[in-house]
């Protein structure tokens, strides 16, 4: 479907384009919260994702799993701009964008973690976080030196929502530590909260429970949750542990050497024989335990087929 | 689970003064006390040029140390500094000294931010190499048009004196007195800057610049202004190691020598560290006198200023390396611990 | 442009192009340690001025050339074997910024050390080859740099051959590919390091002599390698190739603004004509004409 060339005369920002209902494919569904359009992205000769279209709700909680190297973190990294795609248009808040301006993305509402730690080291936990509401300041450096004035006011206003995110993750008692000396699942911990103190419409999570123990998983799976039903985020997740995914998300799509293999709730994804065949035998990626793994068959190829 | 973690975490919240007490009572002693006791010595020779070398390490510091811009090219800025304050004071009648100040460290700030414009594109050794361009074209510049030294022949002028607010700063405690406001100025001006979001954004460029851009931070612009903010503290410092120290203004003296001795005040007394700015200064000042002392008294008259000027260079290569191998953190890391007295590693 | 016009442009063409070939020489010995280690060495103009002052101190005490040679030579290779293992070793997976700030203390460190060693006085450094103009073909060539080039270009293709076809040459490649995975299949790095420092050691000997014969032996010979860093960053801090193509460039390009341009600009625009070039060069292209660009990740 390349049909956006002539939809949406991109209109005002931030207004749903009422002109690209009709051209969707979902049927009966309301504005999408984020709409990849026949993504296509490749390295040289490596082709990391495929012709990927996906669309996801507002408010829901969208997991996307497949093996390593599958494509999941490029996609991420193509909606939140840091990747140009070779083809496709990424739609988010009615507007499409060839590359999404990465500079502006807390500003369209998108927040996102990495795979890898991406925090602040030098920073401690409080820093790390209150420095992510720099997208709503607009004091320049002289007026914050002189701290009056409008200045004032949204320092105030950062540093009340990083408590407001802090006790909500319950950091509170570590705000003052560098980083750094942090352990693994409060650092992972820490930068979720720098992603939801930008009080985004739409949160991308690339792995946030990676090599975490079982209670940090519980703890961030709760998180995730509750940032999608007490903020109304839309919350796009990259997850290997099958059990969290189940019990987390909305609805599921499966990657597979760059291309989209199924789309579906969890349960049907589950019972899709195509993903059973190409992920849930080959799980153990990385090295986290693995729950609901079946001991299914071994690798196996088919790279098209699945729902849709 | 996680409470246990967090609760066992802030033990680091030790009983201890608070942390501004060191620094004020410091201040206390070098304004009340030293004024009064010192020698015209230990003003001329040790303390007005450690004051003008820690400024402008705290420059080079903010730039390098805390936004991740490695420059090599510090004592340009220095003498566009020294420079600009000779022909503001010089060319414009009446105009108060602090102005002339403010303005050399203005004009310092835009060289700084002309030769920062690669840190758009580059990154690491090609932009740290581009920096030395500034190092050569600068003093090319001073030494090639004698209109900057007034068409003076020898190149070297005689600084005028020193007034802040109508007071004039005459003789060597007064020049130390009046590196010692500025720099107490400045010093705090910068512990102000890196509270604000602006410094943050500083340290997030450095610390994972697109993890910085994600949310929102202006990286080129925040590279540019940290380019600038250094480059105004350095040419401050350049109007002090001039005006101050030498009295003479003359291009030599900021050439690429000047430049790795300041980076190296950075990296002995600790990257991204104020204190460690002076506490770098304090041991390069301090210890050419120790080691010439130390070496005529053992060697006698074969320790010439010769063997002196090459045994430094031993040394403070010697002590880089081996405080980027032992203590990469700097002298301040150092100080910390002897002040803990060990406990609390 | 008529025919004598044409004759003196070749010859300031190819004079630079010469002096061009002696940059290339300083810049290779950069490349062959940042491509394995990925540190900018920044000690390598020290180096070259501790060789020159060896040799020429030695051969002033009447050791025999050849003696004198080896000697050097075998310091050299002692210098960088020990710098490896008791700078480098200990530093390895620091960020770069910090190796490049340890061979930058080295640098005073062996600047120091030679002339605290060997005097501070200017030393004649005379390598047997007068430097006549020759004439070819109406164009007046300088033997001396005729001969520094000849030399250069030899070693150029003798370390060219050397990491093409031995195996330790492979080896070196494949660090320069991907030190993780070289080190994930058991090629012994420190060996690799060993060899690449006795090369660079190497280089540093050769450039000493033809650079101290060139400008006499002096303390200012360490400041060749800021002639050298922006032929790296031209060519790339990475590429043979790029030293050797970018050494050309600065080379030529610097002769003939000396001479074209120099009587309009006051003159003495050497000390940042190359640094112009080299950033202008990179504007375009961040990371030189031959290395590699780096991909970020997330
Ligand atoms: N910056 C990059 N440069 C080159 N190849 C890349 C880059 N990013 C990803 N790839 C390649 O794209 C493919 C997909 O990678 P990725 O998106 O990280 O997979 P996943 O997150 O599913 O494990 C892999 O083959 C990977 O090597
Ligand atoms: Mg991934």
């Amino acid at each position: 479907m390349s049909t956006e060339s002539l939809a949406a005369p991109v209109a005002a920002p931030h207004k749903p384009a009422r002109a690209a209902l009709p051209l969707r494919k979902e049927p009966g569904a309301g504005p999408a919260a984020l709409r990849l359009e026949d993504i296509t992205l490749s390295f040289g000769g490596v082709v990391a994702v495929s012709n990927i279209d996906m669309s996801v709700e507002p408010g829901e909680i969208r997991a996307i799993i497949g093996p390593n190297g599958a494509g999941k973190s490029s996609l991420i990294n193509v909606i939140s701009g840091v990747y140009r795609p070779d083809r496709g248009r990424v739609w988010i808040g009615g507007r499409s964008y060839a590359q999404v301006p990465t500079q502006k993305l807390a500003r369209l509402g998108v927040a996102r973690t990495f795979q890898n730690l991406a925090l602040f080291r030098g920073l401690s936990v409080f820093d790390n976080i209150v420095t992510a509401r720099v997208f709503a300041r607009r004091a320049n450096f002289i007026e914050q030196m002189i701290g009056l004035g409008r200045a004032r006011r949204e320092r105030l206003d950062a540093r009340e929502r990083t408590e407001r995110i802090m006790s909500f993750l319950d950091l509170t008692g570590i705000r003052h530590t560098l980083v750094g000396t942090l352990p693994y699942g409060l650092q992972k911990r820490v930068e979720l909260a720098r992603a939801l103190v930008a009080s985004p419409q739409i949160l991308l999570l690339d792995e946030p429970m990676a090599g975490m123990t079982l209670p940090d998983k519980r703890d961030m799976s709760r998180f995730v949750r509750a940032a999608r039903d007490e903020f109304g985020m839309t919350v796009i997740l990259i997850e290997h542990d099958i059990g969290v995914v189940m019990g987390l998300s909305d609805r599921v799509t499966v990657l597979e050497h760059g291309r989209k293999i199924a789309d579906g709730t969890p349960a049907e994804v589950k019972a899709d024989q195509a993903v059973i065949d190409a992920y849930l035998g080959v799980v153990h990626e990385g090295d986290e335990e693995e729950p609901a793994a079946s001991s299914g068959s071994g690798r196996r190829v088919s790279s098209n087929g699945g729902l849709r | 689970m996680s409470s246990s973690v967090l609760s066992s975490v802030p033990a680091a919240a030790r009983l201890s003064l608070p942390v501004w007490v060191g620094p004020l009572i410091t201040l206390g002693i070098a304004f009340g006390v030293i004024p009064f006791v010192g020698t015209s010595y230990l003003f001329d020779a040790i303390l007005t040029p450690f004051l003008a070398l820690s400024l402008a390490a705290l420059g080079l510091n903010l730039l390098t140390g805390y936004a991740g811009q490695l420059s090599l090219g510090t004592a340009a800025f220095m003498a566009v500094g020294a420079f600009a304050a000779y022909n503001f004071n010089l060319r414009v009648e009446g105009l108060p000294f602090v102005i002339s100040i403010g303005l050399a460290g203005l004009s310092a700030a835009v060289v700084g931010i002309f030769f920062g414009l690669p840190s758009l594109r580059l990154k690491g050794f090609y932009l740290a190499v581009s920096t030395l361009a500034a190092q050569f074209f600068v003093q090319w510049a001073l030494t090639k048009f004698d209109w900057f030294s007034n068409h003076n022949p020898s190149g070297v002028i005689d600084a005028p004196p020193l007034v802040l607010f109508g007071i004039t700063f005459g003789g060597a405690v007064g020049r130390y007195l009046f590196a010692l406001t500025v720099v107490t100025a400045v010093t705090l001006l910068t512990l102000r800057l890196l509270n604000t979001q602006t410094g943050h954004n500083f340290i997030a460029v450095r610390d994972h610049e697109l993890a910085a851009r994600v949310i929102g931070v202006p990286v080129l612009r925040t590279k540019l202004l940290a380019f600038a903010i250094s480059s105004f503290i350095v040419g401050v410092a350049g109007v002090l190691w001039a005006f101050a120290y030498l009295r003479t203004v003359e291009p030599h003296g900021f050439n690429l020598d000047r430049s790795f001795q300041i980076l190296f005040i950075v990296i002995i007394g600790g990257l991204a560290s104020i204190r460690g700015a002076f506490f770098g200064a304090a041991l390069i000042v301090v210890f050419p006198l120790v080691l010439s002392r130390v070496g005529s008294f053992l060697l006698g008259s074969y320790f010439d200023s010769g063997v002196l000027d090459m045994s430094q260079r031993i040394v403070l290569g010697v002590l880089i390396i081996a405080f980027l191998i032992l203590e990469p953190r700097g002298l301040v890391a150092l100080w910390d611990r002897v002040v803990r007295g060990g406990k609390a590693r | 442009m008529d025919h004598t016009e044409l004759l003196f442009f070749t010859e300031v063409l190819v004079g630079g192009l010469l002096s061009g070939v002696m940059y290339s020489l300083v810049a290779i010995g950069f490349v062959l340690i940042y491509k394995t280690s990925g540190v900018l060495n920044f000690a390598q103009g020290s180096m070259v001025l501790f060789s020159a002052l060896t040799f020429v101190s030695l051969v002033e005490r009447a050791v025999p050339f050849w003696v004198a040679l080896l000697a050097t030579f075998a310091l050299m290779v002692l210098l960088g074997l020990s710098i490896e293992r008791l700078v480098l070793r200990p530093l390895v997976n620091k960020p770069p910024i910090i190796l490049f700030m340890a061979t930058l203390g080295l640098s005073y460190m062996i600047e120091g050390a030679a002339q605290l060693a060997w005097g501070t006085q200017v030393h004649a450094l005379e390598l047997g080859i007068e430097d006549l103009p020759l004439e070819i073909a109406g164009v007046f060539i300088s033997k001396f740099d005729l001969f520094a080039a000849a030399i250069a270009a030899a070693m150029v293709t003798g370390l060219t051959l050397f990491f093409q076809y031995t195996r330790v040459g492979l080896a070196f490649r494949a660090v320069a590919d991907d030190t993780f995975a070289a080190y994930a299949v058991g090629l012994r790095l420190p060996r690799i390091w060993a060899t690449v420092w006795t090369a660079a050691g190497f280089v540093a000997t050769v450039a000493g002599l033809l650079w101290g014969a060139r400008l006499g032996v002096q303390f200012s010979l360490s400041l060749i390698v800021l002639k050298a860093l922006p032929v790296l960053v031209l060519g790339g801090f990475d590429s043979i190739l790029g030293a050797i193509v970018g050494g050309l460039i600065i080379g030529a390009a610097e002769k003939l603004a000396e001479v074209y341009l120099g009587p309009y600009v006051v003159g003495g625009i050497e000390s940042w004509f190359a640094y112009v070039i080299a950033l202008g060069f990179l504007l375009i292209r961040p990371s030189g004409l031959f290395g590699q660009k780096p991909v970020e990740r997330a």
